[in-house]
């Protein structure tokens, strides 16, 4: 029996390097907590009938000693990340059958690693979602509570990880899809910069603003994922350059800023006392906090309402029933696109395309799209202004605890508040981790959010790990 | 509603566009705080450079099969479609 609970991609490591397990036999102890428990969280859509052949082809690495940290793990990969030859659906009817032709770039670096990929997870269609109640193939349920949300749009992955059946995942986010789901499930995630890892091979959601980001039970493990992902490709034009990449190496990062204004109204009075409570901590431990005003941030998540059902609409346009996916026929080609892409998309993908078409047809671009796009940059240029004068900016990541399954589902406007505090990050495209911060009254967590500048990762790892050393205290 | 649904190519029924309709409504009422923000100019050009690459034939692993299967009709190894003229 190995301790699941835990076990940290460290501790996997050691063992696996020492022989105490070898990865066929950690796998193994993965599809047993799999078969007992994905059947009512639903966290993983299909299981991998190879996983045992990879977890052999990784315990090669150990014998002729070409091993690194991340082989022999295993991982739990969102429906929306392309793995060569096995089903990619993002939670969508209309890719239910959709088979990868090629392996997206971070699934090529895993693979290169030696990772074990156990399955896919469900989300979200099409990421469109906080909660992963959107998916064409069912809710997924909180581990910690089976009457309540894991978060979303990555909520199995989340859930997968929360719950053991995994020991490390990988989701996307958009807006808060990796951030939020952590909150909810207890789990650190990581918003990486934007450009910082490959958006190739991702299922596009909203191209500005996409991000694939790991989750982890520790800082460590959300790190080491990352140290592997982050990486210059030229088949994403919009990943950085090396040349952007080299971050001040300030040391002693220790002011944090807090925009007392954004979260004055509309948060959970518990989620409140937490962050209080947290924020005490950190002075505790010799931290500065500030407050910093951020005038334009209170329009993040308007902005973000109009930015990326416009990236939506278009990117999504692509699902027409001829190419791939789902095909309704029709007398003519016009009638197949309209009937395949009404029988294949869910509700919630529908109302964002609908939206995004509107905000950008002629008439309404210069009152939505374009007015969106100058108050994005006037975020940006805040953001990046208050981090000359702190370290950090910190808020609650959601304003409230994971909720029950049913709620949220008929106010789509109460549903997008969830992630009133992740738009700034998804938005300015700086970094951005959440970590858990202790737990409510009925056992749910709480989580605070930390913002850094452009590609200060390596700040975020430095206070998470300072906020896992203090936090119990 | 009607035009909307046509540009993007959805067939929606009557209840189906009353239910879009009233979340869109919602969903915009909600966003048009942006109306009343004041931004002068912004440089939103900085930070942002065009990447090229030479058009020239590099070797990818897409799998042509793979491809091809992914058709929902498919001929002599050629995607089918519809006549258009």
């Amino acid at each position: 029996m190995i301790d699941l609970k835990n076990l940290t991609i460290e501790k996997a490591h050691e063992s696996l390097k020492k022989g105490v397990f070898t990865c066929r036999e950690l796998a193994e102890e993965y599809l047993k907590v799999i078969k007992e428990k994905n059947k009512e969280l639903n966290a993983y859509l299909e299981v991998y009938d190879d996983v045992l052949k990879q977890a052999d082809e990784a315990q090669k690495k150990f014998t002729d000693g070409t091993a690194t940290e991340l082989t022999g793990i295993p991982f739990a990969v969102k429906d929306n990340i392309l793995i060569k030859g096995r089903i990619a659906s993002a939670g969508s009817k209309i890719l239910e059958n959709y088979k990868a032709s090629y392996d997206a770039a971070v699934i090529k670096d895993l693979k290169k690693a030696g990772a074990v990929f156990l399955g896919r997870t469900n989300m979200d269609e099409f990421a469109m979602g906080s909660s992963t109640q959107t998916s064409a193939y069912g809710v997924t349920r909180n581990p910690l509570d089976l009457e309540r949300v894991p978060g979303g749009s990555s909520g199995g992955s989340a859930a997968a990880l929360a719950g053991n059946l995994t020991l490390a995942a990988i989701g996307t986010e958009t807006c808060g899809s990796v951030r939020e789901p952590s909150a909810f499930c207890g789990l650190v995630g990581l918003k990486p910069t934007y450009g910082a890892v490959s958006r190739q091979g991702i299922i596009a959601m909203g191209n500005s603003l996409d991000q694939v980001s790991p989750f982890g039970k520790c800082v460590r493990d959300a790190e080491i994922i990352f140290n592997l992902l982050s990486r210059y490709d030229s088949e994403d034009s919009t990943s950085a350059p090396d040349v952007l990449r080299n971050p001040n190496n300030k040391k002693n990062a220790k002011k944090i800023g807090v925009p007392w204004h954004l979260f004055k109204e509309g948060v959970d009075p518990s989620v409140q006392e937490n962050f209080k409570q947290s924020l005490e901590k950190f002075k505790g431990a010799g931290y500065e906090i500030v407050d910093i005003e951020l005038l334009h941030a209170k329009y993040s998540l308007a902005v973000y309402y109009i930015i990326m059902p416009a990236e939506v609409s278009t990117n999504l346009s692509r699902f027409d029933g001829i190419r791939y996916g789902y095909h309704s026929d029709g007398k003519d080609l016009l009638e197949v696109y309209k009937k395949s892409r009404a029988k294949g998309f869910g509700k919630e993908a529908r109302r964002r395309i609908l939206l995004g078409t509107y905000v950008l047809s002629h008439g309404y671009y210069d009152a939505y799209y374009n007015k969106a796009i100058k108050v994005r940059e006037k975020i940006r240029e805040e953001v990046m202004k208050a981090f000359e004068s702190v370290d950090y900016i910190l808020t609650p990541t959601a304003p409230m605890t994971a909720f029950k399954i049913g709620e949220k589902m008929d106010d789509p406007v109460a549903m997008y508040l969830c992630d009133i505090f992740s738009a700034p990050a998804n938005l300015s495209g700086v970094p951005s981790i959440a970590l858990p911060s202790g737990k409510n009254k009925e056992g749910m967590p709480f989580s605070i959010q930390f913002m850094a500048p452009h590609f200060r990762e390596d700040l975020l790892f430095e206070v998470g790990k300072k906020f896992e050393e203090i936090r119990e205290k | 509603m009607e035009n909307l649904a046509d540009l993007a190519r959805i067939e929606l029924s009557l209840e189906e566009k009353q239910e879009i309709f009233k979340d869109m409504k919602g969903i915009l009422e909600y966003v048009k705080v942006i109306e009343g923000v004041q931004v002068d100019d912004i440089k939103s050009e900085y930070n942002l450079q065009n990447i090229w690459r030479e058009d020239e034939t590099i070797p990818r692993d897409f799998s042509h099969e793979l491809i091809v299967e992914q058709f929902p009709a498919a001929q002599d190894g050629f995607l089918k479609v519809k006549k258009i003229l």
